[in-house]
């Protein structure tokens, strides 16, 4: 059993006291209530607290309640929040987004380098001059992302079963470190061999921190995945909530604020998107038997 | 060789071993310092080292046991990035070791990569990656072994009684080092505070000691035969051993020198005595033909029978006899005793004798008297000592600008004392030396027998003589003794 975080117990906490005193007639938290909480995995925004910040602020303004972003420290629990109703929208990775299909509505898919796309790269020390692709690391140590993460388990798995071994036991050692950001610091620090990371993160963390981004190097990208979608409880939101939430996102870029947290993310916009983005990802959750065959 | 070194002045030996009295102990203890410091700083380490080591091996269980790497990366590296341990002693790497003496996870994967097996680890292992190298599953443990650039701490990482893995904290002994020079040249610092305060003052002492040490030796080095020098008392004004040591040393000096002067008198009186005897021999010998010749002279001139010639050979030949009998009665002193005693009228005579011969050089003369009416010494022989000391001490004033004579005469004691003073020419050493002797004179027509009858004159009554001469006056003493049994009658 994981541990709240301390701020996150001590926000259920002063809720869980509002409730108590709050007097009869005014609707709990979830649902249309005047609180919208919003999920974040660490994919991206984690450990980004002032974007998150401003991004939260300005959503509060133009929605005229009060945003709450709730953050976890694996997509696991972010997605047991989803299964419980326990949040009304989120920011979540392919591959959760496609396990909680029934449950959820895409509302928007952001634009990064001009397309709703990302990749999956393979990366390894910048000491290591010879490793070309999956195929130099049989007995290596290697670091995925999150076990629900697209780029930095699914397709890494895919692509070693694919040249055809099996994943689970083509590494020496493998490991988890629950968020992409960390699978850089294990690759560049040296305690993984390589590992496999969302080409998003690397190429915003190349911008903002070069120093550790520049002690790995990536030696193959995958093919493009739908970028990871923006999604509303399908149970929580009502319609005309789904509406302004992604009337809002979608006009992001249409302002000046708006655009300065887009450029914060280094993402171009917001569109609507579908579900087809996403097509490939379920291919590959197929191989393992984990998505429905069509 | 050693001796050699033993034999230098204690000009130099006394400063030197002073230097190496304060050189050694300061030197000591800074070194004590020194070594307190390493311990102390090594202490401080192994302190550090078990607070982080027991919190991580206790945190770190619960990742070894669910096989989490990552997090247990983050634990080992945590300490590294926070400086938060005292003296810098920050731990240089942090490892985790399996049972399986593989490396489960490291702060430094690049050269403790993970699963790599110890064995391979020398570099940075070492005594620890030894195959024969036991650690301990049980109990913390501190490893220092000589040849190695670092210091391990173990703790072992153990969950419900299992032993899972055991955690090594390695510091670089740089640190101590630091830390330890630090230290050297602070207290190599203080040391030469020291040394610059106390050498002087050692010196300076040393100084005050030998150099009046030395100068006594060299004093000392000179006695053989003569008296040595006197020690300049004002060099060394303390009255500790040395102050005694000089002192006595100066009364050695004293009695050294009244010594010397006693062997002189003794020898003077001895060589006085001798010629006393030869010339009273000769006098004798000369006397007995002498007043056949004069008796048979005189005959010759009653009998009125010699022609002119002869008449005048014989008178010559007669005043030259009379002359040697003078002489010969002048060298034959004789006291010829209890004639008659000395009476305040004798020396009345003197002075009024003396009269001419003061006023001509223009004298100032005193006599003072204490005698009785009646001492019994034989009044002649005092007469004519008296007249001899005063005669001489009278024409020595007359050399001076004012002249002054000085007599006392007094019974004092068992003994008739006369002191006769002048402020003329002062008589040095040689002149002391041969004043008693007959025929030596200072003066034109003096016949170098005043003195020497007088000698002969006190020797007879059984008395003594001194002279002593200073600056500003000559003064002959006489000690005549006076007979108990004649005093009484």
């Amino acid at each position: 059993m994981k541990r709240l975080p301390k701020r996150n117990r001590r926000e259920f906490m002063l809720a869980a006291a509002g409730l108590l005193v709050l007097p009869v007639g005014i609707r709990p938290a979830h649902g249309e209530g005047q609180v919208i909480r919003f999920g974040v995995t660490p994919a991206f925004l984690h450990d980004r607290q002032q974007v998150l910040k401003a991004w939260q602020t300005y959503m509060s303004r133009r929605l005229g309640k009060t945003i709450q972003f709730i953050r976890r420290d694996s997509y696991r629990e972010t997605m047991e929040l989803i299964r419980r109703n326990q949040i009304d929208f989120a920011w979540i990775c392919d591959y959760p987004y496609l396990r909680l299909e029934d449950k959820v509505r895409l509302l928007a898919v952001p634009r990064y380098q001009g397309r709703p796309a990302y990749r999956s790269y393979l990366i390894v020390g910048t000491g290591d001059t010879t490793t070309k692709s999956y195929k130099d690391l049989s007995g290596k140590i290697f670091a995925y992302a999150d076990p629900y993460s697209n780029t930095g388990y699914l397709a890494p798995r895919f692509e070693i079963r694919r040249q055809g071994d099996d994943p689970a036991s083509y590494f020496r050692k493998t490991f988890f470190t629950w968020s992409h950001r960390k699978v850089i610091e294990a690759v560049a620090s040296g305690l993984a061999n390589a590992g496999a990371v969302d080409s998003y993160v690397w190429e915003s963390l190349a911008k903002v921190e070069p120093e550790l981004t520049g002690k790995t190097r990536i030696v193959w990208r995958s093919p493009e995945f739908g970028f990871p979608p923006l999604i509303a409880h399908a149970g929580n939101v009502g319609e005309g909530e789904f509406k302004t939430m992604q009337t809002l996102l979608l006009g992001m870029a249409a302002d000046k604020e708006g655009r300065k947290i887009l450029q914060s993310l280094n993402l171009d916009d917001f569109t609507i998107g579908n579900r087809s983005l996403y097509e490939s990802v379920a291919d590959m959750m197929r191989v393992f038997g984990e998505y429905p065959a069509r | 060789m050693i001796r050699w070194l033993f034999d230098h002045s204690l000009r130099q030996k006394i400063p030197l071993w002073g230097a190496v009295l304060i050189i050694c102990p300061t030197v000591f203890l800074s070194g004590l310092m020194m070594y307190h410091t390493y311990g102390d700083s090594k202490n401080s380490i192994v302190a550090g080292a078990t607070a982080l080591g027991r919190v991580l091996s206790k945190t770190l269980a619960p990742s070894l046991i669910h096989d989490d790497l990552w997090r247990a990366f983050e634990m080992v590296r945590a300490p590294m990035t926070t400086s938060g341990q005292p003296d810098g002693a920050t731990p240089d790497t942090i490892t985790v070791i399996s049972p399986r003496r593989e490396v489960v996870v490291s702060s430094d994967p690049q050269r403790l990569p993970t699963l790599s097996p110890i064995s391979r680890l020398d570099r940075e292992l070492w005594p620890i990656s030894k195959p024969d190298f036991k650690i301990s599953e049980t109990r913390p443990a501190v490893i220092e072994e000589a040849g190695s650039q670092f210091i391990y701490m173990t703790f072992p990482i153990a969950d419900r009684g299992l032993y899972l893995g055991a955690l090594v904290i390695r510091y670089p002994r740089s640190h101590l080092y630091a830390k330890f020079w630090e230290v050297a040249i602070d207290s190599a610092l203080l040391g030469l505070a020291v040394l610059v305060i106390l050498l002087p003052v050692n010196w300076y002492w040393g100084q005050r000691m030998a150099v009046p040490l030395v100068k006594l030796a060299s004093l000392m080095k000179g006695i053989s035969g003569r008296p040595p020098e006197k020690f300049a008392t004002e060099s060394y004004g303390y009255k500790d051993e040395l102050g005694q040591m000089f002192a006595a040393y100066n009364n050695m000096v004293d009695v050294l020198e009244e010594k010397a002067a006693l062997e002189r008198q003794v020898l003077s009186s001895n060589r006085l005595a001798a010629i006393g005897r030869l010339t009273a021999g000769i006098a004798h010998e000369i006397n007995n033909p002498l007043s056949g010749m004069l008796t048979s002279i005189d005959t010759q001139e009653k009998l009125g029978t010699l022609d002119e010639r002869s008449a005048r050979a014989f008178g010559l030949i007669k005043r030259g006899l009379q002359q040697i009998r003078d002489t010969m009665g002048a060298l034959l002193v004789e006291a010829r005793p209890k004639k008659r005693w000395l009476e305040p009228r004798d020396l009345e005579d003197v002075r009024t004798l003396l009269q001419h011969e003061v006023a001509t050089g223009r004298i100032d003369l005193q006599i003072v008297t204490d005698i009785p009416d009646r001492v019994p010494i034989p009044a002649g022989a005092v007469r004519q000592i008296m007249m001899n000391l005063l005669h001489n001490a009278v024409r020595a004033a007359g050399m001076a600008e004012a002249g002054e004579v000085r007599a006392f005469i007094a019974g004092i004691g068992a003994d008739l004392v006369i002191r006769v003073t002048n402020n003329g020419e002062t008589l040095n050493e040689d002149r002391l030396g041969d004043l008693f002797e007959p025929f030596v004179t200072n003066h034109e027509g003096g016949n170098g027998l005043g003195l020497w009858v007088t000698y002969q004159l006190v020797s007879q009554l059984g008395g003594t003589i001194d002279v002593n001469s200073d600056e500003t006056q000559v003064e002959f003493i006489v000690r005549l003794p006076v007979a108990e049994d004649e005093k009484t009658s």
